[in-house]
């Protein structure tokens, strides 16, 4: 699936590996969360990159302790609708301060890439057949915010300020 | 775009460019999420809370638009655009709501990206006002004017209007989510059946600070607005927002709609887990990114400096010739003006709960008279009140009397404020595509029965408030008299609750006894109002200080004796 990542398609250098199949060991892969859980022992003494993949019901708190295992996060939409993804990017940033990659993986439409990045994301995957347009767009249509974010490490002393585009 | 710069005292927030700026490019947004919708790359499922989040809603018979009013607050030029956007778009007319906002019932799809255009022309826009963000956060009326104020709330209110904005984190809750602040001694905002509802006060040393009440709503699960902290210093005043709705993000339901909203949260988590969860995040938060620094106040504060009062005597005795003059004029004055804090003036409200008319509405041409008026009489400036009343909050007294024949002659100048013939009305099965019954036919009969001003006036404060369906949009929880829209087999009944309050004594009714057909309906209205008048110990006896008094058994006797 394309991932976008700094409102272009980019590559992706992960692979998410389902439970129960084998996982590789030479090259970046992602597990689910539950079977971090389930097999955690298992993973001790691994060179590749490892990332985790976090349910929309799992909070960043479920993962905080191990954080320094992971380089990337993947936190998952079940439905666009379905806004927790935000606080957890935001909890894994300011309350844990884990600086690895966060990825929204799931149902995510562009027009909530803005604030994905604003919560802290780094990159998202995308739908096969997504148009790319729409999410570079996403980055630059509304340039002005009303409130501190992730992207920026102001305080509130300024209510309203530009974004920094693109 | 042209611009229509408001008048420049009145009490709104002043755009300046970075402002329009934000709205000229929503509404670019908006127009593409349109084309995108069309082209079919956004599914219907993925436009919904797009163009709910821009104040469209599909209704029963057309598309309803709602315009954000913020807090409430307007100047004359934004309603005349208002009044000039429903003669054109819409058939003459508007509807102010309960959330001090305005909706048009007859929009068409096609029109709103030209009518988002014509309010930006004003400093107007429809963003957030339905949609599971944060919405309009409402106010006092009397803000600015009231005698009893002790903090200005819309400072507050128009920090919160900034911060919940596109906020990146809360604009995908659970559910909606509304916040009401009230700074004054008497609660004319409605505060604990809000999610969050706001006291603002100050502390021994005169400064200013906020109870937090949370988790109050009506619906289907009615609760009172419970006290989380009893002060929070202005300096921490976003940064425990943020917690509140952190926590509320996190763990609120989303299985199930009709228990997603924050009351069911802080209900199934209980008070001290609720709060617990909260002071912790607050406790991370607190910190040089949340606070509100004192020069932002400052400045947002200067938007809402007091217009240019004349230093006037409290006396008039223009105004005490037209009172002993017009006995209908002096019972306008005693039933909708209210006191104000600078010598000499007053707050008038302009009732938009005609005898036999639609509560809340107003045709374009009243709104082009208010709007007159509010710049002959109130420095350019009006409020929408929680219950859709309209307010000019500065008027001389001297003017009283040439402002309330202005309205009379317009049929807003009738002296119910407060009165059984102030109703609150949702749009109910007339236009509402949730309703189970007729709210607005049900409202104009009550009023048609109770028309003679006098008779009110010897009521007295009684609120009735009318809900269509459970969904409780007309506020009939906290009506002194409540009544709901059910639906027993295609046929449309009224179920009665009494004893609802919606003051900071916050009560929700008790239901009285089976549900009635509309005809019953206002007969059994009357008879509670009969029962009432003679139970009452004397003439300053509430009706819900009567009803504490001696129970619901003599009113339900009267009401279903027969059965």
């Amino acid at each position: 699936m394309p991932l976008i990542e700094n409102g272009r398609i980019g590559e992706d250098a992960w692979s998410f590996i389902p439970d129960g199949e084998p996982v590789p060991n030479d090259r970046p892969v992602i597990i689910s969360f539950e079977r971090w859980q389930a097999e955690r022992d298992s993973f001790d003494g691994r060179n590749a990159k490892l990332g985790v993949r976090l349910k929309s019901g799992t909070l960043a708190g479920a993962i905080a302790a191990d954080l320094d295992r992971f380089a990337l996060v993947a936190v998952e939409f079940a439905k666009f609708r379905d806004g927790r993804g935000f606080s957890t990017a935001r909890e894994l940033r300011e309350r844990y301060g884990y600086t690895g990659e966060i990825r929204a993986v799931g149902h995510v439409i562009p027009d909530q890439y803005l604030y994905l990045v604003r919560t802290g994301f780094s990159s998202v995957e995308a739908p096969e057949g997504t148009n790319p347009d729409s999410w570079a767009n996403a980055l630059t249509e509304v340039t002005i915010a009303f409130q501190p974010s992730l992207d920026d490490t102001a305080p509130l002393s300024l209510l309203r300020r530009k974004l920094k585009v693109g | 775009m042209n611009h229509i710069a408001p008048g420049a005292r009145a009490g709104i927030y002043h755009y300046d460019e970075i402002d329009r700026q934000f709205v000229a490019e929503r509404v670019e947004q908006f127009r593409k999420q349109v084309d995108r919708r069309l082209s079919g790359e956004l599914t219907e499922e993925e436009f919904k809370p797009i163009r709910l989040m821009n104040g469209l809603y599909l209704q029963l018979h057309a598309y309803m638009l709602r315009i954000a009013v913020p807090y409430g607050v307007m100047s004359a030029t934004q309603l005349r655009k208002l009044s000039a956007i429903g003669r054109r778009y819409d058939r003459g007319y508007g509807h102010f709501t309960t959330r001090q906002n305005l909706q048009y019932n007859w929009i068409k799809l096609e029109d709103t990206p030209a009518i988002l255009h014509e309010l930006a022309e004003v400093d107007m826009h429809a963003l957030q006002t339905s949609g599971n963000c944060v919405r309009n956060v409402t106010t006092d009326p009397f803000v600015g004017a009231a005698k009893d104020e002790v903090v200005d709330g819309r400072v507050y209110a128009e920090i919160l209007r900034q911060w919940t904005t596109m906020h990146p984190e809360f604009t995908y809750l659970p559910r909606k989510f509304k916040i009401a602040i009230s700074g004054a001694e008497s609660d004319r905002a409605a505060v604990r059946i809000h999610d969050v509802g706001l006291l603002a006060r100050r502390n021994d040393k005169g400064e200013p600070g906020f109870s937090f009440y949370v988790g109050g709503g009506l619906g289907r699960s009615p609760f009172v607005g419970k006290l989380v902290r009893e002060w929070v210093a202005q300096e921490d005043f976003v940064a425990y927002l943020e917690a509140i709705l952190r926590v509320y993000n996190q763990y609120g339901r989303r299985d199930n709609i009709y228990k997603a909203r924050i009351k069911i949260l802080v209900h199934e988590l209980g008070l001290e887990k609720f709060t617990q969860e909260v002071e912790e995040e607050f406790a991370r938060l607190r910190g040089p990114k949340y606070r509100l620094d004192p020069e932002i106040v400052e400045g947002v504060r200067q938007h809402f400096a007091p217009p240019p009062f004349e230093e006037l005597p409290d006396h008039s005795e223009a105004l005490e010739r037209a009172k002993a003059a017009d006995p209908a004029f002096a019972n306008w004055l005693a039933v909708n003006v209210a006191e104000h804090k600078a010598p000499g003036y007053a707050i008038a409200t302009i009732s938009l709960k005609p005898a036999g008319g639609i509560p809340g509405d107003a045709t374009c041409d009243q709104m082009d008279l208010v709007a007159d008026l509010a710049e002959r009489y109130s420095f350019g400036e009006l409020r929408v009140t929680h219950v859709q009343n309209l307010v000019l909050a500065h008027v001389k007294k001297d003017d009283l009397y040439d402002l309330w024949k202005r309205l009379d002659a317009a049929e807003l100048g009738s002296a119910n404020a407060g009165l059984i013939g102030d109703i609150i009305a949702c749009p109910g099965l007339d236009y509402c595509a949730l309703a189970n019954a007729r709210s607005i036919p049900l409202a104009q009969a009550i009023s048609a029965r109770f028309a003679d001003p006098l008779r009110q006036r010897t009521i007295g404060e009684l609120g009735i408030k009318i809900s269509g369906c459970i969904n409780a949009c007309g506020h009939h929880h906290v009506g002194a008299i409540g009544i709901l829209g059910v639906d027993k087999k295609g046929t449309e009944y009224y179920q009665i609750t009494v004893g609802g309050d919606p003051t900071l004594t916050t009560a929700i009714g008790d239901i009285l006894g089976p549900a009635v057909t509309e005809t019953e309906a206002v007969d059994a209205i009357e008879a509670i109002v009969d029962v009432y008048l003679a139970n009452r110990s004397d003439e300053s006896e509430r009706f819900i200080d009567t009803l504490k008094r001696v129970g619901h058994a003599p009113f339900k006797e009267r009401i279903y004796a027969a059965d």
